[in-house]
């Protein structure tokens, strides 16, 4: 897809079984929505084809027809002004559905929803969660065949964010809708999600299963955007029964995995992967782990953790909890041991320029 | 101060009597202004969304002119329709100068740069997203403009009352292609420029009452309407 000279997607193929849920995150201006606006026919690619339900959608294909197949539900709740019940029969008014199937379907909506006693308020006196379910219900009464969300809860506050979310999983779950899912929230693309693309500068750069593409980013990007926060450049030493010796900085790392000695690749360690240990601690841990010295150079406070980053010759972001941080006497210029397992450890290995 | 008095005691008297020729000049103001603001409406109105919401060649052009309309001098548009409307003009064969259908025409030119100009303004201002979720709603084109004037009718109200008010206050290009003639053409701005010419404060005052009161009445009446869409 181009905007003039600029190309902002660019797909070499993407397939949506039905029934999936396929869960796209990216950075902004990526080209997620872009991707969900062609798959929802309300822009049409610069080039390529596109085919929906085993026939290719060409200049002649009734876009209306096919549209009234799919809902698409933006970020901003974009009402239209009167009732909520109004807003909410919109849809099927235009598909010219009967007064009282209309009725039927739009009150057994809003009370799925909840917002059942909110049938009869003006939209403008909506607070932001209401607007939002009043967005979800206007589309789910459609019943249709595809969904296209695009970042659906981002505007909503954590608790009621929560909430949305997991009435929704329980609508996908009993509804079976296939349904594509933009989103920058990562908890939600793995909760939804059966498959996550990663959509960086308009590609697609990895396409799996949420949990695999979590635990195996295919690139530097893809780990660094879904917070993998130590990349480190290694050097292999040598390679026996599945275990490779790594050169790491000033270290010697064990990592699951054969690869060619003298291979430079990239290796990535998630957070929550590493533990973080006294000095005199070390001798409890496993034999197979590593084992790595270093001295704390900023501590960060977050929601329940603390973000502790260490250097051991390069910087190695660990988090530990509350209560451990203040149970033990970690400050910043404290040497510690920082124990991950070689499995732990992520490769990624590094692309040739080209 | 007395001339005064006695013209409001002229005025009242001439209400409260129903004088024949009064009526007839304020049912035919009622019918023109109204006929011209409607029809400014209905070719206004999709005017401004199609001024709004496509792009094409010329168009920033055309929006020039519509703002230029919508300040334009009633007589400017009273020369030019009078021009055309003239037995060797253009549009001389109509044989409809000097007959109210060519103020109606006059008065629709007034009116319709105000509707088209406040219609374009007030889609310009939707979220441009709103067009995309319409769509994604299943409307077809023609149903997206219909979803999208019902949520521009505030504004679009607002036209009418502008479109209105505008063209029944008007007295320039009523009295030059209309002409003034009593009983066919002769409207309440018409009327007043006439009598208070001729030193008949009282009948002048009288009439102008009318129009303020006719001018505020359906004002009030659309304004009402507004206000009442504008607490949903």
């Amino acid at each position: 897809m181009h905007y003039g000279q600029r190309t902002v997607l660019r797909i070499a193929h993407l397939s949506i079984d039905k029934g999936e849920i396929l869960a796209v995150i990216g950075p902004n201006g990526a080209g997620k929505s872009t991707l969900l606006q062609i798959l929802g026919l309300l822009q049409r690619p610069s080039e390529g084809r596109l085919s929906f339900d085993g026939q290719e959608v060409t200049g002649s294909s009734d876009l209306v027809a096919l549209r009234r197949r799919m809902a698409l539900v933006f970020q901003e709740p974009l009402l239209f002004r009167g009732a909520v019940y109004e807003n909410v029969a919109l849809g099927l008014r235009l598909r010219g559905v009967s007064r009282n199937e209309i009725r039927r379907r739009v009150e057994l909506w809003l009370a799925k929803l909840n917002i059942s006693h909110l049938a009869g308020q003006a939209t403008s006196r909506l607070s932001g969660g209401e607007a939002q379910r009043v967005n979800l219900a206007r589309s789910l009464v459609l019943n249709p065949e595809v969904f296209l969300l695009d970042e659906p809860f981002a505007s909503l506050d954590p608790p009621t964010q929560a909430s949305i979310v997991e009435e929704f999983q329980n609508i996908l779950a009993e509804t079976k809708t296939t349904t594509v899912l933009v989103t920058q929230n990562r908890a939600e693309a793995l909760m939804l999600g059966h498959r996550l693309a990663v959509v960086i500068h308009g590609q697609i750069r990895q396409l799996d299963r949420p949990e695999k593409v979590f635990s195996h980013p295919a690139s530097e990007e893809v780990a660094s955007f879904l917070g993998v926060e130590t990349i480190i450049e290694g050097r292999v030493l040598s390679s026996t029964d599945g275990l490779s010796k790594v050169a790491m900085g000033d270290h010697q790392v064990a990592v699951a995995g054969t690869y060619s000695p003298g291979e430079k690749p990239l290796f990535c360690l998630r957070s929550e992967d590493v533990s973080l240990l006294l000095p005199h601690d070390g001798a409890d841990r496993a034999a197979d782990a590593n084992m790595l010295r270093g001295r704390i150079t900023r501590v960060t406070p977050l929601e329940t953790q603390f973000k502790v980053t260490v250097d051991c010759s390069f910087p190695v972001t660990v988090l530990v909890s509350k209560q451990a941080f203040i149970d033990s006497p970690l400050a910043k210029g404290k040497v510690v041991l920082l124990a991950f397992k070689p499995g732990a450890v992520h490769v990624i290995p590094k692309r040739l320029p080209s | 101060m007395d001339l005064l008095w006695q013209g409001i005691k002229e005025a009242i008297r001439l209400l409260l009597s129903g004088d024949p020729e009064v009526f007839s000049i304020v049912l035919l103001s009622l019918r023109v202004s109204l006929t011209a603001t409607l029809t400014s409406l209905i070719l206004g109105v999709p005017a401004g969304m199609a001024l709004g919401l496509s792009r094409f060649r010329g168009r920033r052009f055309l929006i020039s002119l519509v703002n230029v309309g919508m300040g334009i001098p009633p007589v400017v548009v009273g020369l030019i329709v009078a021009l055309m409307l003239w037995r060797s003009g253009p549009l001389g064969f109509l044989a409809i100068m000097y007959t109210p259908l060519a103020i109606t025409i006059a008065q629709t030119v007034i009116a319709l740069p105000i509707v088209t100009g406040i219609t374009l303004a007030a889609v310009q201002q939707l979220n441009p997203k709103m067009r995309l979720q319409i769509l994604a709603l299943g409307a077809s084109r023609w149903q997206m403009f219909w979803v999208l004037i019902k949520e521009a009718r505030l504004s679009i109200l607002a036209a009418a009352i502008a479109g209105f008010g505008g063209v029944i206050s008007e007295v320039g290009a009523s009295m030059m292609v209309g002409g003034n003639i009593l009983g066919q053409t002769r409207v309440l701005t018409t009327a007043t420029v006439l009598e208070t010419s001729k030193g008949n404060f009282d009948v002048a005052l009288a009439l102008s009452t009318v129009l303020f009161a006719l001018a505020y009445t359906i004002t009030l009446a659309v304004t009402l309407l507004q206000q009442r869409e504008k607490t949903l």
